[in-house]
């Protein structure tokens, strides 16, 4: 290993920029002649708009033009679209899919649906402007909760007759049924798996441009895949060619998936910009973030888990009612389908599993992908239902998981819910988690809380994740809309440096440096003399972008791949110009050298050479410059264990998480410092699910947890000193053996901590979060 | 947000003058309410009286058995107070608990109290302690100068220029936050004062209040076994998404405790 090779803890060369407040994000690019849009949001949950007066607001000072709904349809811009098809029950080959303008037509279905946009030489002008649209509403009843949205007499959309987006199933019912017929337990279980707002640090933002001269766009956008936002906006919102559209996402301030989406406002001030000839500005004020983020989770779910008399698994039946919220976002209908179900094996060899599935219509944000997408509500519902399996036939949980694990002689492990697993060994992490975690020692600490009054609680997680999405023609069975590829493009310029492009983007995983380091060892180039550059779509080739943590896996596997073809054209210069054989050509730390001679030259050399091809293979292309795509042949499958160990108080509920240990197997790991932070932020997000957030709407769809008065975000105090380890079983289907870490904390802590919890207070559940009021009334109920 | 004249006059005088010339005019102290409420535009004064400049309503002094505090002292200087840590160990840590490192290096005592926030933490103080606010017009009794929700015995216009803590013998305040806003969902301060016990909630109901059935228990016997058997009623108590009534009147009692204890 190199120092800053594969392995090695670099230090982020991105920190400079951001500690020091030089990062660039979109709010901080301006554009010569700027002006600024303010969105009319509807302050009802569900109603029809009788009219718009837009007079008033058209004659404030500043205002450059109110446009509406009808506006944009008589442009022909097209509604926002959801990528992926959900086949149902019953031979349905299509989910109902309501039509979701960027401004609305007739109807209003959130609080905070866009009703209309004002754009004005300023952000207070347009703001004044935005409070002067008369918006004369009738106001309908709203339909808010997930688990009788399909009983409500209310229909918010024609197309979705009982509120229903889809009723999905995956695996084999009768199979299911039977286990369940030879089972000598069954553990019943209900969990709410609560509503979640991502909460990036920097709010989402656009500013678009359309110059007239040359008839291009380019729109800078707060974007996980700005590829993406670019093929979308002009296939299917129709408002400018792809080839005339260039996106730009610059600096990304956090994302957990609100950023793949293609949100109204971006379409809407693309669409604007070149009507009022003028480039056009939105950032989101926190409190709109709030509102009209694509929220997350939001599942209703019944699991009954059948074993037989050893406590062997033998089925597993869940029923799941998924919020998608008042329209589909862009990925809304995979999320608690085959992001979801398709997990519900975790490490274990359940045999028989079913799962349904009914996406529902309500009167509150689109809900899609957030940080783990489905991964963190299938674990939390299996590990709960496992735990609390455990707990009835008094098996010590940790035994009863490795029971029940795949055993790591058993893969390729064929599940019985579409995956197939290619490598594990989740008793090495169950092991390493329960030393680390002093498991032996609980006991005594047990006995020492409950001498001070308080009690104590220890939680277990085994989790597994898909990442790196995906083989395209296997998500493109299951519906999908896109291929998930993802792209490379290296570089080598004639002075020796490397410019490396792909199609993924940071929003704070450290691309700028893991990629480097990934270069640096299969290039033997130095760090410094790498860049690395993504989210333009005017540089780099088309990729699919950053989530699912799919960056390292799929595009560092295309980068791999360039850098091949890199050091297979090197040898053929090298080959000419020590005057040797091609196979003769060894390559090693950036130097080509003739097999069992001291004849070298450095990769540097050789790429001034094809670019000065003065004395050159005859035949060859000059330059050194080459491009890869990287289709997977599989998911990626991270796994690992979680043992939180919590302090009740019993006399407030305050718990305290005094004990938090993470073992996760990885495969190839690049950086472990960078990995670590991931784990830290990850758990701190599932922490944050398990014990503070929830995003609550009242009866009548107003969000009453719109702020950080009433949201409650985790903060460092709210969080222990992490011990994190690792376990490898390196990934033999990608050249780097890797895996994926950025959602893997969110995905493992709920249930740890909730085992845990209800573990200290002696209950069989406590919801999500558990706040200390919750906890006290559960203390009290054990009482 | 609209706009507003904006005003910074150097002397108390001055700072009257200004708000009454003015149609709709708002003092303006550290700002933590006042300007985020006007952000949102909730609030659209006509003129702002910025009270920053005045020297006279900063400060802090320890004299004849009382602590006083000018208005626009910042909560990290009530906290990081020798005189106050010395005097009042209580108020100074109360100070510590307020917000957060910007809030208190802006947000005032005297903004705190004439906003009166149902679930600020300087009113349990002043009650607990039987403060005495000094205006630019007259004194008030901490026990009359709280009125209600957000409602202070304050008239239009009048200022709060110093508040005066005579020094217990011994107290403590113990907060239970609510874990967003980390305001108080239930403060309760406790204080052998020259006057008896004195016991102030805030954060439980419409505004802080004097605890009286706790007083009498601690009156009788000033030790945490002496509240075992009280009972606080929840009628009346807020309910909320962040706390029932039940949960709030067993945290005024688990934190009277508390205090007690901390009170040693």
């Amino acid at each position: 290993m190199s120092e800053t090779g594969i392995g090695a803890a670099v230090k982020r060369t991105e920190d400079q920029r951001f500690l020091t407040g030089a990062g660039n994000f979109v709010d901080d690019i301006n554009l010569r002649g700027q002006s600024y849009a303010s969105f009319v949001r509807s302050p009802h949950a569900h109603a029809k708009i009788k009219g718009i007066n837009t007079s008033a607001a058209a004659a404030m000072p500043g205002v450059l033009a109110v446009l509406t709904g009808e506006e944009l349809v008589a442009d022909g811009i097209g509604p926002l679209i959801c990528g992926w098809n959900i086949a149902g029950k019953h031979g349905v080959e299509a989910h109902n899919s309501p039509p979701h303008h960027a401004l609305a037509v007739g109807k209003v279905n959130y609080v905070g649906d866009h009703v209309a946009v004002v754009i004005a030489d300023t952000k207070a002008e347009a703001d004044d402007g935005a409070e002067a649209v008369e918006v004369d509403y009738e106001v309908l009843t709203a339909v808010v909760d997930t688990a009788t949205a399909q009983d409500n007499t209310i229909q918010i959309h024609d197309e979705a007759p009982a509120n229903l987006c889809y009723d999905w199933e995956i695996g084999d019912a009768e199979a299911t049924d039977a286990a369940f017929a030879d089972a000598a337990h069954v553990t019943t279980i209900e969990v709410i798996n609560n509503r979640l707002i991502p909460n990036a640090v920097e709010p989402r933002a656009c500013l678009a441009e359309f110059n007239k001269g040359t008839g291009d766009w380019t729109l800078y956008v707060t974007s996980q895949n700005p590829h993406l936002h670019r093929l979308v906006i002009s296939a299917f919102n129709q408002v400018a060619p792809e080839h005339k559209l260039r996106v730009i996402a610059p600096d990304v301030g956090g994302g957990f998936g609100s950023k793949i989406f293609i949100y109204a406002e971006e379409v809407v001030c693309t669409w604007a910009t070149r009507k009022i000839g003028r480039p056009i500005k939105w950032t989101a004020q926190r409190s709109e973030s709030f509102l009209s983020d694509a929220h997350g989770r939001d599942h209703v779910s019944k699991a009954e888990l059948a074993l037989d008399a050893d406590g062997k698994f033998l089925g597993l039946r869940v029923n799941t009612k998924a919020n998608l919220g008042a329209y589909l976002s862009t990925f809304a209908t995979a999320v608690p389908t085959y992001l979801y179900a398709t997990l519900l094996a975790g490490n274990y060899t359940t045999p028989a599993i079913y799962c349904d599935v009914q996406g529902v219509f309500t009167n509150t944000a689109p809900v899609d992908a957030l940080r783990g997408a489905g991964r963190p509500e299938a674990t939390y519902l299996l590990e709960r239902a496992v735990e609390t399996a455990a707990r009835e036939l008094k098996i010590d949980p940790a035994e009863l998981r490795r029971r029940n694990y795949i055993q790591p002689d058993a893969f390729p492990y064929q599940t019985p819910v579409v995956h197939q697993y290619d490598i594990g060994d989740y008793g090495a992490s169950l092991d390493k988690a329960c030393e680390m975690a002093d498991v032996a020692g609980f006991d005594a600490r047990r006995k020492e809380s409950e001498a001070n009054g308080k009690r104590r609680g220890l939680g277990y997680s085994s989790y597994i994740e898909a990442c790196g999405i995906a083989p395209s023609a296997a998500v493109g069975a299951l519906g999908g809309g896109v291929g998930l590829y993802e792209s490379a493009d290296i570089r080598f310029n004639a002075t020796g440096n490397v410019t490396v492009m792909t199609g993924t983007h940071s929003q704070g995983q450290s691309h700028q440096t893991t990629f480097a380091q990934v270069v640096s060892e299969q290039l033997g180039v130095p760090m410094e003399n790498i860049e690395v550059v993504e989210g333009d779509t005017d540089k780099g080739p088309f990729g699919m972008g950053t989530y699912g943590s799919r960056s390292l896996v799929v595009g560092g596997s295309a980068i791999v791949k360039a850098a091949d073809k890199i050091v297979a054209k090197g040898k053929i210069i090298a080959a000419h110009s020590l005057e040797a054989a091609e196979e003769d050509i060894e390559f090693a730390d950036g130097i080509f050298t003739v097999k069992n001679t001291n004849k070298s030259l450095t990769i540097g050399e050789v790429a001034f050479t094809a670019y000065v091809p003065h004395n050159y293979p005859e035949g060859l292309e000059p330059g050194l410059h080459e491009q890869a795509f990287y289709d997977p042949v599989n998911f990626s499958f991270p796994a690992g264990v979680h043992i939180c160990e919590v302090e009740v108080d019993p006399a407030t509920g305050e718990t305290d998480i005094v004990r938090y240990t993470a073992v996760d197997d990885f495969g190839t790991i690049i950086n472990p410092m960078i990995v670590e932070g991931q784990i830290h932020g990850g758990i701190g997000q599932g922490v944050g699910q398990a014990m503070l957030e929830a995003a609550k709407y009242d009866e009548n769809g107003q969000l009453v947890t719109g702020s950080y008065m009433d949201y409650t975000m985790p903060r460092a105090d709210d969080l222990p000193s992490f011990d994190v380890g690792t376990t490898s079983t390196p990934s033999p289907l990608n050249p780097l053996g890797a895996k994926g870490c950025g959602e893997a904390g969110a995905i493992a802590a709920p249930p740890a901590v909730i085992n845990a919890i209800t573990d200290a207070c002696g209950v069989a559940h406590i919801e999500m979060p558990a706040t200390p009021e919750k906890v006290w009334q559960a203390c009290q109920a054990a009482e | 947000m609209n706009s507003f004249e904006y005003h910074r006059p150097g002397s108390v005088t001055d700072a009257a003058a200004a708000i009454s010339g003015a149609d709709d005019g708002k003092f303006l102290a550290g700002g933590q309410t006042l300007l985020a409420v006007m952000k949102l535009g909730l609030a659209a004064p006509s003129d702002l009286v910025d009270l920053g400049g005045i020297a006279d309503l900063k400060g802090i002094q320890v004299k004849g058995g009382a602590v006083t505090i000018g208005a626009m002292t910042t909560h990290a200087e009530v906290n990081s107070s020798a005189d106050v840590q010395g005097a009042i160990p209580a108020l100074a840590s109360l100070a510590s608990v307020i917000g957060d490192r910007q809030v208190r290096n802006s947000g005032t005592l005297g903004g705190s109290l004439a906003n009166n926030d149902p679930a600020a933490d300087y009113p349990a103080a002043i009650l607990a302690l039987g403060a005495t606010i000094t205006t630019d017009k007259r004194q008030i009794a901490a026990d009359d100068f709280i009125v209600g929700l957000f409602e202070t015995a304050l008239e239009e216009g009048e200022m709060i220029t110093s508040v005066s803590f005579p020094q217990p013998s011994k107290a403590a305040y113990k907060k239970f936050k609510q874990p967003a806003s980390r305001f108080a969902l239930v403060g309760v301060f406790v204080a052998q004062t020259p006057d008896g016990v004195r016991v102030a909630v805030t954060g439980a109901s419409s505004h802080a209040h004097r605890a009286e059935v706790l007083e009498e228990a601690l009156g009788n016997d000033f030790s945490p076994s002496a509240l075992d058997s009280v009972t606080i009623p929840a009628d009346g108590l807020n309910s909320d998404i962040h706390a029932s009534a039940e949960y709030r009147a067993n945290l005024v009692k688990v934190m009277a405790i508390r205090a007690v204890e901390a009170c040693g």
